[in-house]
């Protein structure tokens, strides 16, 4: 028989994250601070309105681009958190989580061999997205002394005459890094310049503890070069109902439709009507789950402070990316080790990019009191470390 | 502060201080500063602890009372409320709008305390006009707590 795969495919190497999933799968009592997703369940009355479009038989197909009053509330959201318009008819589609977004983006604009900048460490999709639709991934790869933010300079050292497209994936996971509005002013004189495009991945939005989130589609004349990726999973606890959008220039977003249309036709029909209901008055629910967020986040530097364990302050998302240089051995044996000794999974760096290297992805989607066990053993097992030298 | 403070210890009084600082971004002797000054004002009331007595061997009626009453010329309903709540074994007394009046819990070991409370003490009192009891049978969720069996972590373990 002929080799039935692409060789595409293949040549993708899987997940990071894969091997401590299987590890873990089988420690049954084994604490986790390994997950990328909340651990609040969607508001009530979220869940409600999707229990109630399926009372109302809602089991139907909407319009491929996605339910008119969802991007209607989507486009006031916008308007609302980041003060920026788009045309509800022309320039959001709804997509199956940002995942889709980030995806069918890349398709809609690469051509072969067109570059795809990618800052690491970041979240996975990128890079294989990116091969997938034609592109060739570029790294950038970012510093614990800039706290992991993208500087002007390390975007003008990479941009190349095949560069067309910067991924911009901030409030970042894994590292907790954001882009402030000078930060962002700064990279956007490079993007203009070199005419490039920008895909970016505000999933995290939502949850920032410093300011309110800046998008880049507000420093001016970015706008008209930028597909925003948003979605519900993380601001709602929505993980599980698949649904994002996409809002852009309209020449952008009817190819994307286009592709979204022939290989998805649209995004589930409950889901999209629970999103509306979250827009329109989910805004508590959100600042509810951020301030514990935020607790958390303050509670775990302080832990780190008194390990002694090295951590620049992360203000976006709900990860924190601790520095483990000081042991002398890899992420990923780290990692490993934490979890046969101590039982505890955490996530190496190195899964999201090989800059990731001497961090840990630590996520605190879990309770105080789940978190409070945990850093316990990780106070032992750094105390047991440092004894061994 | 103030606001943000409470909501927390509302939901937990024994946290303590240390990590209520820590968890806040503020210093632990602003912390013990605001408690006091809270406590003074009046707005922390008091410190309790949530039971499930259903669970011990502790055997206890909760009742709810309807009570339709006279208004006294010069202090409305709150003398009336002030027999009534003085009573030890009631558990709270609240003013309320609609077909009846005053709404009163109140605990008892057996539905005959319970019973004989209204007989005896509430109904003869001069201003009530009549009283409905309603005994809880089961309790689902009690001060935004829900008593029954928590849901467990169904998330996969490591995702990225």
């Amino acid at each position: 028989m002929r080799n039935p795969l692409a060789d595409k495919i293949v040549e993708i190497k899987p997940s990071g994250i894969r091997k401590f999933f299987d590890i873990v799968s089988e420690m049954p009592d084994a604490i986790s601070l390994g997950v990328g997703e909340p651990d609040f369940d969607t508001p009530w009355h979220i869940r409600d309105e999707g229990i109630y479009s399926l009372e109302k038989g809602r089991t139907f197909y909407t319009s491929n681009s996605g339910l008119k009053e969802l991007r209607e509330e989507i486009c006031n959201y916008l308007k609302r958190r980041q003060g920026v318009a788009y045309n509800s008819m022309k320039e959001v589609l709804v997509t199956v989580g940002g995942s889709e977004g980030i995806d069918v983006a890349l398709r809609a604009m690469l051509n072969p061999g067109e570059e795809v900048l990618i800052p690491q460490p970041s979240y996975v999709s990128y890079e294989p997205c990116t091969i997938l639709a034609g592109g060739v991934p570029v790294i950038i790869e970012l510093k614990a002394e800039n706290e992991f933010r993208l500087t002007a300079e390390e975007l003008e050292e990479a941009i190349t005459e095949k560069t067309k497209i910067l991924i911009l994936p901030f409030p970042n996971n894994p590292t907790g890094a954001i882009m402030e509005r000078k930060d962002l002013e700064a990279i956007a004189k490079v993007i203009e310049k070199h005419d490039l495009f920008v895909i970016s991945d505000e999933i995290y939005s939502e949850l920032t503890y410093k300011e309110k989130h800046v998008s880049i589609v507000e420093i001016p004349g970015m706008k008209e070069r930028t597909i925003l990726i948003n979605g519900f999973s993380k601001a709602y606890a929505m993980t599980g109902w698949r649904l994002g959008y996409a809002c852009g220039p309209k020449e952008i977003i009817e190819q994307m439709t286009k592709i979204h249309q022939f290989a998805i036709m649209c995004a589930p029909t409950t889901s999209q009507y629970a999103a509306v209901e979250a827009l329109r008055n989910g805004d508590d629910d959100v600042e509810e789950m951020r301030d514990a967020y935020n607790q958390r986040r303050r509670y775990l530097l302080y832990a780190f402070q008194e390990m002694g364990l090295e951590c620049f302050e992360p203000f976006g998302a709900f990860y924190v990316f601790p520095c483990i240089k000081e042991f002398g051995m890899t992420s990923d044996e780290f990692a490993t080790r934490f979890l046969m000794e101590e039982k505890v999974a955490v996530v190496p760096g190195t899964a999201f990019g090989d800059c990731g290297e001497g961090f840990l992805r630590i996520s605190y989607a879990y309770s105080l009191e789940n978190l409070k066990i945990a850093i316990e053993k990780l106070a032992n097992f750094v105390e047991k470390l440092r004894k061994e030298k | 502060m103030r606001e943000r403070l409470l909501s927390i210890i509302e939901k937990n009084s024994r946290i303590d201080l240390k990590e209520l600082a820590v968890i806040m971004g503020v210093e632990e002797i602003d912390i013990v500063n605001e408690l006091a000054a809270l406590e003074s004002e009046g707005i922390i009331c008091g410190y309790h602890t949530m039971i499930d007595w259903e669970k011990t061997s502790v055997d206890k009626v909760t009742a709810l009372i309807e009570v339709r009453v006279t208004p006294q010329r010069g202090q409305g309903f709150d003398h009336m409320a002030e027999r009534i709540y003085k009573y030890p074994e009631v558990n709270s007394v609240y003013l309320i709008s609609g077909g009846y009046d005053l709404l009163i819990t109140l605990e008892g070991k057996t539905i005959k305390d319970v019973s004989s409370f209204v007989s005896d003490k509430l109904s003869t009192l001069d201003s009530v006009l009549s009283t409905a009891t309603h005994f809880i049978l089961r309790k689902y969720k009690d001060h935004g707590t829900i008593l029954a069996k928590k849901d467990e972590d169904t998330r996969e373990k490591v995702t990225p």
